[in-house]
């Protein structure tokens, strides 16, 4: 058997899983819903995304980023910046003040920096830089305050917020990408070019601060209130029920209308993502096979012998890890708009960074396929994990009274067995096969 | 007396609150540091170490107050330190003999074992959650202040109260005898100094006949102390939750670093500049200004610098202009 079969086998026993969850209820592990089969196709294509940037950084020039959740999470802030109208009388309010205030913080940076360059070193420029950052500081929020409150008293129950651009939701996708190009760029400045390490603690700190300005700027985003009704790129259920057109064609197939709604809503959602999906990994392909992908191997597998070659080492890794960043980007963008709603509230490291990695390795760094069958087959397992894990421990308990306060303790507790399996998981993987399912070339 | 309302106010809402937390952040910061300094890579388990060590605690202390047993005065968590740790030492152990020593003998590329240790935060979470559930645990007792607002405003009769919590007063008596005795050891005994070595030239203390595996081991033992005393010093100052637990990883890099990773004096000094930073950035410093500045110049706001939501960005802040200024830290750490 070939490798290339394998290969194609395994994404063949991933549509296999698939298929039983759309189609049995045996075991007790798969529902018997396709409704069910297809939720989970969609975020395991959304995750295989993530995975697929991740990859970029990781499998391609062995960057190591533990903040992907933040990535996600602006790539989510950028659909409702895009897509949701603006607030009525957000702008007259305070909009405009909160740019200047923008602006102006933005002006001040730039400012020390330019500063910093043409003065000479000494306790002179150091005074200048802490007074300049000191009564930029003032000035800003002296702005800034008064138009976050303006705006923040809109109608709080509802709004609050100063919404977004009204443009079709769409084009959310690639500004979210490009919103974490630009917190990547931030990130890689300082960190890239320093030990490995330094990237993943920065990395783990932007991603800190990221939602924390989520949750906290309800300017922006609402905050913890969450953004919901967001604008969708594909029909309502609602209207393909009143639609006696659809509901006659549904029949048609033996389905009831409510299904067959639900049905066609996540079947064009999988449609648009696996659009997106093979748009980037046809990319992704093609810059692995580029002299610009061998160089970035070179790079990743001996950096003093490509230094030497005359390749400017943390130039390439800045580009690369800004690439993969944005890609990220673009897939949370895509799952706050299948959520319709930003949750500001519910991002949470382990699943949205470590998650990830835990795909990215499974599955076989340094190879596009391998992120991609690591994405679907360890979303699929992540979600299963927990039903699992709870008809585990009713078997290992079933001997215990039914009243047990043990029992009834390992019961509730089953759910965190889906941590412990991931690491378990990760770790096995790292241990005994290091090149993943699906090995590099 | 106005200036010296404004002295216990800030004494009260910034230097003791400051100190403790330094404390804390300091012991987590040595810990991450000394598994730098010996095994040079970033440990993404420190956190969770300190979650399942005080988990640890936490259980032996329910036990102690179901048979009645109490420190009195103090918390009984004290008497259940040394248990929690013992369990701990035996993990993070096992650990290393059961994941990290393959690696070592591969001599993997540090990147590899920062991976690694994220599967074993994977596994230490997973393993705090499933005992302890993921919810907040008090589990603070005995009397609650050394000082308190009310008799210190009756002592010295002044408008502004100080109070000392005696969980802030064991933490700081707490982290001056740990760090004695750790310099201590690292100074003065024969295991001590052969880690020194090891951690300075690892090739000139394997010709000098140091063994390794006994280096390593006695690393993750103190390693396994400093990180459960830290994680019940800061749940018996706040509380506990384990999630709470994997954020403080932030803070304990940043002032690891800001320190000079692989540096232990560094690390004390760091953790002291972030708590410091965070709570004075996030303090609202209407009351010191009111007293200190005449009434017409009294501030209207809160002036508050961040909102307290904002904490951890200033640690990232701080870690941010250390490593574009001075990426080996104030100490001289060993990484670049």
């Amino acid at each position: 058997m070939t490798d290339t079969v394998k290969h194609i086998l395994l994404f063949v026993a991933v549509g296999v899983l698939l298929v039983l969850e759309g189609t049995t209820t045996a075991l007790g592990v798969f529902s018997g819903s396709w409704n069910s089969s297809l939720t989970i196709l969609n975020m395991g294509l959304i995750s295989a995304i993530m995975a697929l940037g991740v990859n970029l950084q990781w499998g391609f020039a062995g960057l190591f980023n533990v903040g992907i959740m933040g990535f996600t999470a602006l790539g989510g802030l950028a659909v409702v910046l895009t897509s949701m109208p603006a607030t009525p009388g957000a702008w007259s309010a305070g909009g405009g003040s909160i740019l200047l205030a923008l602006v102006l913080g933005a002006a001040t940076i730039g400012a020390v920096i330019l500063l910093r360059q043409k003065m000479a070193a000494g306790r002179l420029r150091s005074l200048a830089t802490l007074a300049l950052l000191i009564v930029g500081f003032f000035v800003y929020r002296a702005i800034l305050d008064p138009g976050v409150d303006a705006v923040e008293s809109i109608n709080p129950a509802l709004e609050g917020n100063i919404g977004g651009l009204g443009l079709p939701v769409l084009l959310a996708w690639p500004v979210g990408g490009l919103l974490a190009a630009g917190a990547a760029w931030i990130i890689g400045k300082t960190a890239l070019g320093l030990r490995s390490d330094y990237l993943a603690i920065a990395t783990l700190g932007i991603a800190e601060i990221i939602l924390s300005v989520l949750k906290n700027e309800d300017w922006l985003s609402r905050g913890v209130k969450n953004v919901v009704g967001l604008p969708r790129p594909v029909p309502y259920e609602v209207d393909l029920q009143n639609d006696a057109a659809f509901v006659e064609k549904a029949a048609s197939w033996g389905l009831d209308a409510l299904t067959a709604s639900t049905i066609y809503v996540k079947l064009g959602y999988t449609c648009l993502f696996t659009l997106v999906l093979l748009a980037l990994l046809w990319m992704a392909q093609m810059a692995l096979k580029s002299p610009w992908g061998r160089m970035m191997r070179a790079i990743r597998d001996n950096e003093t012998a490509a230094n030497a070659m005359g390749k400017n080492v943390t130039r390439r890794h800045l580009q690369i890890f800004i690439l993969g960043s944005a890609i990220c980007g673009v897939a949370g963008a895509m799952m706050t708009t299948l959520d319709s709603q930003l949750t500001p509230g519910t991002y949470n490291p382990l699943r949205f960074t470590f998650l990830i990695w835990v795909m990215v390795i499974v599955g076989g760094s340094g190879n596009n396929f391998g992120a991609v069958l690591g994405g679907l087959l360890v979303w699929f397992l992540w979600i299963k994990v927990e039903p699992l894990g709870v008809m585990l421990i009713e078997v290992i308990t079933a001997g215990m009274s039914a009243d047990s306060p043990l029992r009834a303790h390992l019961l509730e507790s089953a759910a965190h067995m889906r941590l412990f399996t991931m690491g378990l998981m990760l770790l096995l993987v790292l241990r005994f096969s290091p090149r993943g399912l699906i090995p590099e070339k | 007396m106005d200036f010296l309302n404004a002295l216990v106010a800030l004494t009260n809402f910034v230097l003791v609150p400051g100190i403790a937390y330094g404390s804390q952040l300091a012991l987590g910061a040595l810990g991450v540091t000394l598994i730098y300094g010996i095994l040079r890579f970033s440990n993404f388990a420190h956190g969770d170490t300190m979650a399942f060590g005080t988990m640890m605690t936490i259980l032996f202390t329910w036990w102690f107050q179901s048979m009645g047993i109490t420190a009195g005065p103090l918390p009984t968590a004290l008497l259940a330190l040394p248990f929690g740790i013992a369990v701990t030492m035996g993990l993070v152990v096992g650990t290393d003999r059961a994941v990290f020593r393959f690696y070592r003998q591969q001599k993997a590329k540090p990147v590899v074992f920062v991976m690694v240790s994220l599967g074993v935060m994977f596994i230490m979470n997973g393993l705090v959650r499933f005992i302890i559930g993921p919810g907040d645990q008090q589990f603070a007792d005995g009397e609650r202040f050394i000082v308190s607002a009310r008799t210190f405003k009756s002592l010295t009769g002044l408008d502004e109260g100080l109070a000392i919590k005696t969980s802030q007063g064991i933490t700081v008596v707490t982290a001056v005898i740990v760090v004695a005795a750790l310099f201590w050891f690292l100074n003065k005994t024969r295991t001590g100094k052969s880690m020194r070595a090891y951690s300075d030239n690892e090739d000139l203390a394997l010709l000098s006949g140091i063994n390794p595996e006994r280096v390593v081991t006695y690393t993750w033992l103190i390693v396994a102390a400093l990180a459960t005393i830290a994680g019940t010093l800061y749940g018996l100052d706040k509380s506990f939750k384990p999630f709470t637990y994997f954020q403080l990883l932030l803070p304990i890099f940043a002032a690891a670093i800001v320190g000079g990773l692989g540096n232990p004096l560094g690390a004390i000094a760091g953790g002291f500049v972030i708590a410091m930073s965070e709570v004075m950035v996030t303090y609202a410093w209407k009351k010191v200004a009111e007293y200190v500045l005449p009434d017409s110049l009294a501030p209207s706001g809160l002036v508050q610098l961040m909102s307290t939501d904002y904490k951890f960005a200033v640690s990232f802040a701080i870690l941010i202009v250390v490593l574009l200024f001075k990426p080996t830290g104030i100490f001289k750490g060993k990484a670049v």
